[in-house]
């Protein structure tokens, strides 16, 4: 009875204190606000927000809700983290591979690079490529093509438009390469295990993803043609290119600031979890005959990835949280359009600054969730 | 001894009870903010990031300006020494919340008064210390001379948390003109990016473009269009709640308008007090009473136009002398043609 007590009480004491402190900001809040004639509530989020963003996935100008504006720049998070974890994640594995290289050159260029951008504020990369890369670009006008359709100017990046014609064949005929390819994998793995034959996998699935979508153009009427963005003048000086998908500097600069940052710290997790994984695996797997390319994928990378990904997510998560430099840059994502602007114009800091801190913990939660599913995934599994 | 424990206990509490009644009306009347103010012996004022002619620090620290002297005339006025302000520098972004949360007590910082924000967001704007406008500039070479010649697809770079992100809008919606805004935390990086081309032009209240410009790598390739498009203006913010510091900070800046108005500067102003105009009289501090009003002594207004100076020799100093608006315009006192009318000090 008595250490059950013991166990309890230091417990309840320290739930009480939480709840104590909570309490006290909470109450210290409101009569702050009252005193400052302050009011609270989230009925903001439905007013007009009669500000402009630059760039948006989803329409919105002016005249939508704030609500809206949230989401805008919800979005414009969720866009920048998903192609600074894509890009992050391809580079990693290759610079953590290539710090593995026998090759001087490749593992001192890589540990080079690991060295110089995980030892430079985040912030101040952004910076760099923001405005020192920036002012390098050419003005509009005097932009070269590159293969005679992509315009990379200070204002941005403008790439070509894809107009299609029966554009929903042609994503039946991707779904279909898709399902196919699952079927055939499904039906060479029961080949290997009953009859020990292997088939050509890979080759397949490259075949089926191209010849599908081909057909679609030769049989479904399926038909893609482009729209190449045109330099117009706007004054004697001043031009811009019209028509086509313009991509904003202030993207480019903060999707690569965050990928070339994050990849050092995911190419040393690489690193860590192919050098975690006992040399004898690899001499073992090499005895049982399997070739280089079979000892990597059978046995180092399944046992490689149980180490890799743990500290992968945390990487994933500084990606996301770090995007909220955007403000520094004006790439308009969450903290800047909803944390910033839409906080100044209608001054609800309180509920703002929850709805924001909430929003970046189930964004997070919800990669960890994910990320952990996979990782248990891939565990060993006992038999 | 018992005996008498309950009137002696019922004594006790009506003297606390008195006695907390006499505090209470007291510190109502000093204002808690003035309080404070002279116990930590300097104004906490926030000001902006560096915006010459209004607040800007030099490379040794001093601060410098037309927002900047509010500041100080109401560390003159309440502290008797405009040297005694500790100034924060915000960005657009910051400033309400700094001043909504106590961090400083008086929001000089070239600020828009609006409704929304004054009646919203707990703040009280207590004046105007210049009447300003929005304005664009351009580059010299796009050969672009009047907003009208604006065209679809023009890209604007300004400060977000303003007033500029609202009108912007409201301007090139009205003109049916489809524009891309780049929009950025702090002024310096508005300016960075549209100097280096990111946007064709740069809008934001046309004193501060007059600054700015002055801090760009060419000054004489940029020109400030003609029009204004919009009403801006800017004056000093306090807290709600605390009428009297109002009060102080409201008649600080009037005390140095009046003074402009009376000919009262900083070289004449203890000469004047035997002046013959009631009106230079009280604000110089040799008739009537009115610095009790606030709880201050007498001579507030007296220290106010001694160290800081009058409107005209702030304006003189911070914006004409250094080339940024050397044209007072509409910041002119009304009996000069101008819109510069604040309520007689009595």
């Amino acid at each position: 009875m008595d250490l059950k007590l013991q166990k309890i009480i230091p417990q309840l004491i320290t739930v009480l204190i939480v709840v104590l402190v909570f309490g006290f900001f909470t109450y210290n809040a409101q009569i702050n606000m009252e005193n400052r004639g302050i009011d609270f509530g989230y009925g903001f989020l439905s007013q007009e927000s009669s500000f402009d963003v630059q760039f948006s996935l989803i329409e919105y100008d002016g005249s939508h809700s704030y609500f809206r504006a949230y989401l805008v720049g919800l979005l414009n998070t969720i866009l920048v983290s998903v192609i600074g974890i894509i890009i992050a994640t391809i580079l990693g594995v290759v610079v953590g591979i290539a710090r593995l290289s026998p090759n001087y050159l490749i593992n001192q260029f890589a540990a080079f690079y690991v060295e110089f951008f995980r030892n430079i504020p985040l912030l101040l990369q952004i910076f760099f490529w923001y405005f020192a890369a920036l002012r390098a670009l050419p003005l509009p006008q005097d932009a070269d093509a590159m293969f005679g359709v992509f315009f990379l100017t200070i204002k941005g990046l403008y790439v070509p438009a894809f107009i299609w014609e029966n554009l929903s064949v042609f994503l039946y005929s991707i779904i279909a390469a898709i399902i196919a390819i699952v079927v055939i994998r499904v039906h060479a793995r029961k080949l290997q295990e009953t009859q020990g034959k292997q088939l050509p996998v890979f080759w397949i699935s490259v075949g089926l993803i191209f010849i599908l979508p081909l057909l679609s153009f030769l049989m479904g009427g399926v038909k893609l043609s482009f729209e190449v963005p045109v330099l117009k003048q706007l004054a004697t000086t001043s031009f811009i290119y019209e028509g086509g998908v313009s991509l904003p500097p202030e993207l480019i600069a903060l999707a690569l600031s965050l990928s070339l940052y994050t990849a050092t710290f995911i190419a040393e997790c690489v690193r860590a979890g192919i050098q975690g994984v006992g040399k004898g695996q690899k001499e073992a797997a090499a005895s049982i005959g399997l070739n280089p390319n079979q000892v990597l994928k059978l046995v180092v990378m399944p046992q490689a990835l149980r180490i890799i990904i743990p500290p992968t997510t945390n990487q994933y998560l500084n990606l996301t949280k770090n995007s909220s430099l955007a403000a520094a840059i004006a790439y308009p994502d969450l903290v800047l359009v909803f944390a910033g602007t839409a906080l100044m114009q209608t001054g609800k800091a309180i509920e703002i600054v929850s709805i924001t801190m909430f929003t970046y913990l189930t964004l997070s939660i919800s990669i960890s969730i994910f990320m952990n599913w996979y990782n248990k995934k891939i565990a060993i599994t006992e038999k | 001894m018992f005996k008498y424990l309950k009137q002696l206990t019922s004594l006790v509490a009506m003297v606390a009870v008195l006695f907390t009644f006499t505090t209470e009306t007291m510190a109502a009347k000093k204002s808690k903010t003035l309080k404070n103010t002279q116990k930590k012996g300097f104004v906490r004022c926030g000001v902006s990031q560096g915006l010459p002619g209004f607040s800007n620090a030099d490379a040794a620290g001093n601060w410098t300006g037309i927002d900047v002297d509010v500041c100080r005339a109401v560390a003159a006025a309440v502290l008797g020494d405009a040297n005694k302000v500790k100034f924060t520098p915000l960005s657009a972004k910051e400033r309400f919340t700094a001043l909504t949360s106590g961090e400083i007590d008086i929001l000089s910082r070239n600020t828009t008064w609006t409704l929304s924000r004054d009646a919203d967001i707990g703040l009280t704007f207590v004046g105007v210390n210049f009447y300003d406008g929005q304005g664009f500039m351009v580059r010299k070479s796009s050969g672009i001379t009047s907003t009208s010649q604006f065209k679809d697809g023009i890209s604007a770079c300004t400060n977000i948390g303003t007033t500029t992100e609202l009108n912007m809008r409201d301007f090139f919606n009205s003109k049916g003109i489809s524009y891309e805004p780049v929009a950025f935390e702090k002024a310096d990086e508005v300016v960075a990016a549209y100097d280096a081309g990111r946007c064709d032009t740069y809008t934001t209240d046309k004193s501060g473009l007059a600054a700015q410009r002055t801090k760009m790598s060419n000054p004489d390739e940029h020109i400030v269009l003609p029009e204004t498009v919009s009403k801006e203006p800017l004056g000093p913010v306090v807290r709600q709640g605390d009428s009297v510091w109002e009060d102080i900070v409201r008649w600080s800046l009037n005390a140095m308008i009046e003074a402009e108005e009376y000919g009262i500067t900083s070289a004449n102003a203890d000469s004047m007090k035997t002046s013959e105009n009631p009106a230079v009289k009280r604000l110089v501090g040799a008739e009537g009473e009115l610095g009790a009003a606030f709880g201050l002594d007498n001579e507030w207004s007296l220290r106010i136009i001694k160290q800081v100076g009058n409107y005209g020799e702030s304006y003189k100093r911070n914006i004409a002398d250094t080339g940024i608006l050397p044209d007072r315009g509409p910041n002119e006192l009304w009996t000069k043609g101008g819109i510069l009318y604040v309520p007689p000090a009595r």
